[in-house]
């Protein structure tokens, strides 16, 4: 089991580290969606995480 | 006797394009067929009966739309000869590639479990069990990967395609006005005014021609094909004829619903099925079907979305042309992500309302990123070279991605606060 995991480990590190840089060409409109899209993202995963505390605050999870 | 054999090369030329199609086809038809899974026969059921034949107009639009977006997967699968999670890895690197990856499984196996939902409903309705569904289900999906070929894979998928067909005659026997069809549903209009519960409706119709795992899918099923840049024509006519057929059965879906439940509240397709057999036995059994086949189709093709991804990630073997001992880690990844699915189905209590809502919710957050990825991997020159997007398709790419994104962040919204478009 703990040499899966560790197997696991070794394996994403490696995984980040081929894929640690961009291949694609960071122009000014790339780099422009890239942030558009992490605001965005930021926005959608807090109304959802909100959503998500009032629904099981208000016990209506079923 | 010239204008015989002119007549006979005329129809060799045709039987040939004909033939040449049937070997390439598959990808495209089969991604298209089965976007019109269990949810989505929900939509159009739920559609046809709240407004009728109103709404047709607005279904014929979505063939450029599920067209111009599913296209460019060809494109960039068939060029890169990467999958989609792959390319976004390579492209945008090791954060945004480990947000897609993680974002697609849980939407994948959140959808798989509404295919698993809609299943069971409609052959509860013919009287089995669900876990008699559930355990049909991945036997049968287990018999079709396993024996090593995606060939066989294809063929198969495409004939439960076709099995996607059964709404129409279901359509023609409830006798609709055919008049009707033509003066209501050709002519764009918005029933009752443009009020918060008709955009609903139409961001639900949106949202289920363009999901996620469709993007993932087809470059995947591509690159696993081994469709090469000299197929990209015949990969584009795929998709082409997909989109339509796949807009054809739900226009069908809406005919028929809104000739016999207009003004009837339907929440689920298995419900529509139950109200249909009430009129008529074979229609509502022809609706059952449909939806047990649309269930199955998108399980089929969901499920392998899931396996392919992780394995273009992880470096294992991950095609349908190996057995399982060759890529034992995709089929592990393949069964494992069915069997979980299907159990949730048989928890008694389990939140399966919930789990549907969810769906579309989380859909949002990985929808807009994998559409900007792939159009940003489109105009991306050093790899892409000359099947790079052109002006006119980013256009009109950039204006369907920017307005998919819009409308299904609007739809992912309005579920989770249902009065705020009221």
């Amino acid at each position: 089991m703990a040499s899966s995991i560790n197997r696991l480990v070794r394996k994403i590190r490696e995984i980040n580290h081929r894929y640690s840089k961009p291949h694609i060409e960071m122009t000014p409109l790339v780099k422009i969606s890239l942030m558009a899209l992490r605001v965005y993202l930021l926005l959608i995963v807090g109304l959802i995480i909100y959503k998500f505390v009032v629904t099981l605050s208000a016990g209506q999870i079923q | 006797m010239d204008l015989f054999s002119r007549l006979y090369y005329k129809l060799r030329r045709y039987w040939k394009a004909i033939r040449l199609y049937l070997v390439i086809a598959g990808p495209g038809l089969v991604v298209m067929v089965a976007d019109n899974d269990a949810g989505g026969i929900t939509t159009y059921a739920a559609t046809g009966a709240k407004y009728g034949f109103n709404l047709i107009w607005f279904l014929l639009i979505l063939i450029p739309v599920a067209y111009y977006v599913q296209e460019m997967t060809v494109r960039l699968g068939a060029v890169t000869k990467r999958g989609h999670a792959e390319a976004i890895f390579d492209g945008f690197g090791a954060f945004w590639g480990w947000f897609s990856l993680i974002d697609l499984m849980i939407v994948d196996w959140l959808t798989l479990v509404t295919e698993f939902i809609g299943m069971t409903s409609a052959l509860s309705i013919f009287g089995v069990a669900p876990w008699i569904t559930v355990v049909g289900v991945v036997t049968l999906m287990g018999i079709i990967v396993i024996n090593g070929r995606y060939w066989t894979w294809e063929k198969i998928a495409l004939l439960f395609c076709t099995l996607n067909l059964i709404y129409i005659p279901a359509a023609f026997m409830v006798h609709p006005s055919v008049s009707d069809i033509f003066k209501d549903g050709l002519i764009p209009n918005f029933p009752g005014g443009f009020n918060g519960e008709l955009f609903f409706i139409l961001m639900a119709n949106i949202g289920t021609t363009i999901a996620p795992w469709m993007l993932f899918f087809q470059q995947s099923a591509v690159v696993d094909k081994g469709m090469l840049e000299k197929d990209i024509p015949w990969g584009k006519f795929d998709t082409l004829v997909g989109s339509i057929f796949t807009v054809v059965v739900a226009v069908f879906i809406v005919i028929l619903t809104g000739a016999v439940l207009k003004g009837v509240a339907v929440d689920d397709a298995a419900q529509a099925a139950s109200l249909l057999m009430k009129t008529n036995h074979y229609v509502g059994a022809f609706m059952a079907i449909g939806l047990f086949d649309a269930g199955l189709l998108g399980a089929i093709c969901i499920s392998l979305a899931s396996s392919w991804a992780f394995g273009e990630i992880f470096g294992w073997a991950h095609s349908l042309n190996q057995k399982i001992k060759e890529a034992p880690w995709f089929y592990i990844t393949y069964f494992l992500t069915l069997i979980t699915a299907g159990l949730v189905v048989l928890i008694p209590g389990a939140p399966l309302v919930l789990i549907t809502l969810f769906v579309q919710v989380v859909a949002v957050t990985l929808l807009p990123a994998a559409l900007v990825f792939l159009i940003l991997l489109l105009n991306d020159k050093k790899h892409m070279g000359e099947y790079c997007n052109s002006l006119t398709e980013n256009l009109i790419g950039g204006f369907i991605v920017m307005a998919i994104v819009i409308l299904s962040t609007l739809y992912g919204v309005s579920i989770m606060f249902p009065k705020l478009f009221n």
